[in-house]
């Protein structure tokens, strides 16, 4: 992949720069913002380097170790900025002496991992929202272009720059550090690392809004983030744990939608159409994470779960049993009424509609949930298994009146249509 | 999209692999596969035996012919490979472009096909039977 000077058009090159940068540019911002501590900086000077490598590479050629490239010409850009804005102060004198020494070191393959780890902590820094975070992420992270980011969310590319500025802004303002988080913060910022991840694969896997019931791109680039995160921390068996998770979700894309686009729910997949090879890295993953030996967190047990279903030849020959034990571990560390409801779905599967609808109930009576199109959908469900035909329709169309996503909508609509007297 | 990148030696390679030091070769290789672990793009891979433990079925004649070799050329036997997960070509050839390989190596860099690539097909028996093939993990 080193084209010469002949023959390299404009758009072949704009790709190759596009792949590089998605490569590289953790790495790369990383760097610098290390050696500047100035992370919206650091991000800006990568950016200019990548102008410079596409106005230079089409006549010279794509250079031999490109990611390096782009760092030395980005750290130059730094070290002229300060000159020209005559901020040769000592401190500044003093890390432009360090860019020049470090220079060819770090484009040597000194291992930076921890650098690219500080980027992914301060990306996922609790300052910011959620929203910027995940937008922060798949930008600096991820490397993607602000534009993909647009496309990707269904949002306006406006959206996405003012959502990354005012996260660079915030960032600068609360004086963050580039840094990894004290050992005492550390399981809870890389929780919150892992939240966003999950995020947006959630966001993939089941669109919040739209005409699309899932995104695989998006839920793609979050598994690429999540393995690469598992690869950062490897020690750390909730990483691993939520790698295979989604690995088992995504397993099922395949079989989650018909040719024109709709749905179809668990019970009704084709399970001849679930990646095996997919399914097959998610056990591994989890194996990862159990190997650890310190028990399994919300990630593993859900990755737990989702393994059931992965194995299992049909919904009746499902283990329901050992899901609901699962759902009550996962209800313990982490208790949540969307929890709870599944809980109720898998001890309607393993017991009997009429148990599950007296979770459901109590969940009901509690509050929680009020207003999310999850209860009624849930109830209605129990309902029609147990025959009370038309207080399931009524509860299947207050869900299909609560949900957001028209896909899902239909599901219900066709639902409760499909209930017979 | 999936890519798989297939090792291809010459017998120049060949040649200059005797003269290599095995730990070195191993920690590069190693390397190499860290990074793209690090990068979440690599979803399998591995080396393949010395192509004399291999065999050639010939379908030069009436009916196939299994011999131990030779195979004609060096540049025909390949001795591993990794598969990746990306986003484009060039993220693949980004990537390969990285391997340690030594001079004489290439790497062919092929995409694996997807369900995609037979929705012309979809409703042929073989199409189908191979979706069931692949979820009851016959074909891995």
């Amino acid at each position: 992949m080193n084209p010469g000077p002949n023959g390299v058009d404009g758009a072949s090159i704009h790709r190759t720069v596009d792949a590089v940068w998605r490569i590289e540019s953790a790495r790369i911002v990383a760097t610098l913002a290390k050696v500047t501590g100035d992370f919206s900086l650091a991000e800006d000077l990568a950016q200019e380097a990548v102008i410079d490598a596409l106005a230079q590479w089409p006549s010279a050629g794509v250079p031999q170790n490109p990611g390096a490239w782009l760092t030395a010409v980005a750290k130059r850009k730094a070290i002229d900025g300060w000159r020209r804005r005559e901020r040769l102060d000592d401190r500044y004198r003093a890390i432009a002496h360090d860019l020049a020494e470090l220079g060819d070191a770090t484009d040597a393959g000194e291992p930076i991992d921890d650098d690219v780890l500080r980027l992914v902590f301060t990306a996922c820094h609790p300052v910011l929202g959620r929203e910027a975070q995940v937008a922060l992420t798949l930008r600096v992270v991820g490397g993607l272009s602000t534009e993909e980011i647009a496309r990707l969310f269904l949002v306006p590319v406006a959206t996405v720059q003012q959502r990354i500025v005012r996260a660079k802004k915030t960032l600068a303002a609360a004086k963050t550090p580039f840094e990894t988080p004290d050992p005492s913060e550390w399981s809870a910022r890389l929780g919150s690392v892992l939240g966003v991840v999950y995020l947006i694969f959630t966001e993939g896997y089941s669109a919040t809004s739209g005409d699309r019931w899932m995104r695989a791109e998006l839920a793609g680039e979050a598994l690429r983030l999540g393995r690469m995160v598992a690869g950062l921390v490897p020690r750390e068996a909730e990483a691993h744990a939520l790698v295979a998770l989604m690995e088992f979700q995504a397993s099922r894309f395949g079989a989650r939608s018909r040719a024109d686009g709709s749905p179809v729910l668990l019970a009704d997949q084709d399970r001849a159409r679930w990646d095996r090879a997919q399914i097959g890295r998610g056990v591994a993953a989890l194996e990862r994470a159990d190997a650890l030996g310190r028990g399994r967190g919300p990630y593993a047990l859900q990755a737990a779960i989702a393994e059931c279903h992965a194995v299992a030849p049909s919904v009746d020959d499902t283990d329901w049993e050992r899901i609901v034990v699962l759902y009550e571990a996962l209800g313990r560390i982490a208790p949540n009424p969307v929890v709870e409801l599944n809980r109720a779905v898998a001890v309607s599967m393993a017991v009997g509609p009429a148990s599950g609808l007296r979770i459901v109930d109590e969940i009901s009576t509690s509050g929680a949930l009020a207003g999310s199109y999850l209860l009624p959908s849930v109830r209605g469900e129990l309902l029609a298994r147990l025959g009370r035909v038309q207080e399931a329709r009524s509860e299947l169309t207050t869900a299909a009146g609560l949900v957001a996503n028209d896909r899902q909508r239909q599901v219900l609509l066709d639902k409760a249509a499909a209930l017979e007297e | 999209m999936k890519y798989m990148l297939i090792m291809r030696s010459t017998a120049e390679a060949i040649e200059a692999s005797k003269s290599m030091d095995f730990t070195e070769i191993i920690n590069a290789m190693g390397a190499y596969n860290e990074s793209m672990v690090k990068a979440g793009v690599l979803i399998g891979g591995d080396g393949l035996t010395d192509a004399q433990e291999g065999f050639v079925v010939d379908f030069g004649g009436e009916t196939p012919v299994v011999t131990d070799g030779p195979y004609g050329e060096v540049h025909e036997l390949f001795n591993g490979f990794w598969i990746v997960e990306v986003s484009s070509r060039e993220e693949a050839a980004q990537w390969a472009s990285r391997a340690p390989l030594g001079a004489g190596s290439k790497l062919e860099v092929r995409r694996i096909t997807d369900e995609s690539d037979f929705e012309a097909f979809s409703d042929n028996e073989y199409i189908q039977k191979e979706k069931e093939w692949r979820g009851e993990g016959a074909l891995g």
